[in-house]
């Protein structure tokens, strides 16, 4: 991945330098100060400083009120966020990683998403669920899946996954303002990346964006893979193959007019994503391709996905596991019927 | 603990004394148990005559719990509770009508017929379902309760569940939070003694189920849960504990299910004898008797507010026949929360 460059497309002059983990600090900073209703709620965000580092400070600047250290007890604190929402709080809950919001997928899928429809338009679930996604850190099958395929199935939530600086920093705000309950997946690869923030930055929870034009293949993307598949494209310039990156920021609803519209200028589509393979996102995204822009394709779309293991720690082997630049860049290639 | 039969309940002696509340509370209780028991002795009716589909849980035999506690709570409290909740809703003050068109699945219901029998919603009473998922409602009654804290509102929060639900962790999670940040939640078990077809001694270590709740340091209170006497009693010294505490409270309501599980269920589990034995508990029957004994209420009374009750049913009924059903092109709306300035968001 591209964090040993830590550079983000479009640099601009008004920017400042900041890492991922500063910018979730302070979007959270941020909400916290501009909206009394928000709170803070989750394994060891007080006193610990956040898992990551992401609330560090924040118990000393905002009380332990409303920086609310939990139990380790997912179903019951995700819960509480869903009934505090309804009780007209804007809860921030922090879920460690996607393995451990399994324990609270009872709360997110039957109560939170449901509400609203079920009582025939009475109840919305404002709530905001923030969660560490993915793989590369060697910490083996418990700590590194990629679930996000499975939040984007369910109606009535919203899925963003903020691949940037800008995007980390800009998505929450929104995401608090809206009504129905949203689910933020942090790749955790990318919490140390260092990226330019423009000033002022964008704050969008609808459309994905295209991170890099192209004119031959659309790479379609989000999250951690992004940066792989910018790597990738950049790879394939030196092949004379201009390749077009698509990073979907939004998994639902999904943006297919911007998908759509990448496909018919380039004809062609790789999806990269982190989750397995068999009834994950790719495969939406691979049959909306198909249904709406069929006859604008001049090759069957291609996917890059997470091997169908469980993700194991040697390094070596998680490496195998794990969607890499070599095999996009070989995806690419192929569907330009190009060897080398 | 038995492997496969269940244990035979000893059956108590049905609830009698003297009634220590003014004639307009005695009545009012009577009144409230024997809507519940009409509305849903129709419901089931009309299940048999196919108004009704999908799940039917009846809560007949268990009407005092509701009406005991409903009336120890006030406007600005929140009420959570489960699939078997049509006496609960009705109690809160959701109208017969909305829940009977509810049940008939009309856009006039109190959940636009998206819910039906297991999800009542009703905003105005702060009634939060209506949840099918066993012990569900028990995360969100302390997050209501504490968002009621963080913003300095004095309501308490009341959630009912079954023991049932004492078997799920979302209880004990639920008990956890609830005592460790002190939040006032009115914790309703009502042990009706089957976890649909799972007796208490055959699905729980502990059938104490006090000792659960103060294990986590939780006060609670175990009531004969036919009498609506003692419930009502208990409901107010609970309600008032939370309330001037700012702690939970758990309260446990022994009662039982006359009616099978749902519509389903052939009963195989408990014996027609255990059943008939409870009947002499009934909680309507033996309050009526205990009025008259004490000169509250007269036989031509009963019948007058008997009356008064089908006829709000037959009313009821009527409502929910005469009401609509919801477009199918609406099949999406309130999926998401309408974009302000748009009619819809889907």
């Amino acid at each position: 991945m591209s964090t040993k460059a830590g550079t983000q497309e479009g640099v601009h002059a008004g920017t400042v330098r900041i890492t991922y983990r500063q910018a979730v600090h302070d979007a959270m900073h941020e909400a916290l100060t501009r909206d009394p209703r928000v709170f803070l709620m989750g394994e060891d965000v007080g006193c610990y400083g956040g898992t990551y580092a992401f609330s560090k400070g924040f118990l000393e600047a905002f009380g332990p009120e409303r920086i609310r250290d939990t139990p380790l007890s997912e179903l019951g604190f995700v819960g509480a966020g869903v009934g505090a929402a309804l009780g007209g709080m804007r809860p921030i809950v922090e879920v460690m990683t996607v393995n451990f919001s399994l324990l609270a997928l009872d709360q997110i899928v039957n109560n939170a998403a449901l509400y609203r429809h079920m009582s025939g338009g009475q109840f919305s679930v404002p709530l905001v669920v923030r969660m560490a996604t993915g793989a590369g850190r060697q910490l083996a099958a418990q700590h590194s899946h990629s679930l996000e395929g499975w939040y984007a199935h369910i109606p009535g939530i919203r899925v963003l996954a903020p691949a940037t600086v800008e995007d980390a920093r800009g998505m929450l705000w929104p995401a608090l303002l809206d009504p129905d309950p949203v689910v933020i997946f942090e790749h955790a690869q990318l919490f140390n990346m260092e990226g330019d923030l423009p000033q002022p930055f964008t704050a969008d929870i609808e459309h994905a964006i295209v991170r890099r034009e192209g004119s031959d293949v659309s790479l379609i993307t989000s999250g951690g893979s992004l940066w792989k598949t910018l790597d990738a494209a950049v790879q394939l310039a030196t092949a004379g193959i201009s390749a077009e990156v698509v990073d979907l920021r939004v998994l639902r609803p999904l943006d297919l007019p911007t998908v759509a519209a990448s496909v018919r200028k380039t004809h062609r589509a790789v999806i990269v994503d982190e989750g397995w393979r068999t009834g994950g996102l790719s495969a939406e995204i691979a049959a909306s391709i198909t249904e709406h822009a069929f006859f604008d394709l001049d090759a069957p779309p291609v996917r890059v996905c997470g091997a169908e293991v469980p993700i194991p720690y040697a390094k070596h082997l998680e490496d195998a596991a794990l969607p890499q630049v070599p095999q996009i860049v070989a995806a690419a290639m192929q569907l330009m019927g190009r060897t080398r | 603990m038995s492997d496969t039969a269940t244990t035979p309940n000893p059956v108590p002696d049905p609830p009698t004394g003297p009634v220590p509340f003014d004639r307009e509370l005695a009545l009012g209780l009577l009144h409230d148990m024997l809507r519940v028991r009409r509305m849903e002795e129709k419901c089931a009716e009309l299940y048999g005559s196919g108004s009704i589909r999908g799940f039917l849980h009846l809560y007949i035999g268990e009407e005092a719990v509701a009406a005991g506690v409903m009336r120890a709570l006030r406007p600005e409290d929140n009420i959570l509770a489960t699939y078997r909740e049509h006496g609960h809703a009705l109690l809160r003050g959701v109208s017969m009508a909305a829940i009977m068109a509810e049940m008939f699945g009309k856009q006039e219901g109190c959940s636009r017929g998206r819910g039906g029998s297991m999800h009542l919603f009703d905003a105005a009473t702060h009634f939060y379902g209506g949840n099918a998922i066993v012990g569900g409602a028990l995360p969100l009654a302390v997050g209501l309760a504490l968002a009621a804290k963080m913003q300095g509102r004095q309501c308490i929060t009341a959630c009912f569940f079954g023991e049932g639900a004492m078997a799920e962790g979302a209880f004990h999670e639920s008990m956890n939070l609830a005592a460790l940040w002190e939040l006032p939640v009115l914790f309703c078990c009502e042990n009706n003694r089957y976890a649909m077809g799972t007796a208490l001694d055959r699905s729980e270590s502990q059938t104490d189920l006090t000792a659960k709740a103060a294990s986590y340091r939780v006060a609670t209170e175990t009531v004969d849960g036919m009498d609506v006497v003692a419930v009502h009693e208990a409901a107010q010294r609970a309600a008032a504990f939370v309330r001037d505490s700012g702690s939970p409270m758990f309260v446990e309501f022994q009662t039982y299910r006359f009616r099978a599980h749902s519509m389903f269920d052939p009963e195989l589990y408990r014996d027609r004898a255990e059943v008939e034995a409870w009947k002499t508990r009934g909680p309507i029957h033996t309050y009526t008797a205990r009025l008259k004994a004490q000169g509250l209420l007269t036989e031509a009374d009963f019948l007058a507010l008997d009356d008064a009750v089908g006829a709000e049913v037959r009313r009821a009924v009527a409502f929910a026949e005469a009401g609509t059903w919801e477009p199918v092109a609406d099949l999406a709306r309130d999926v998401c929360t309408p974009a302000p300035g748009t009619g819809d968001a889907s």
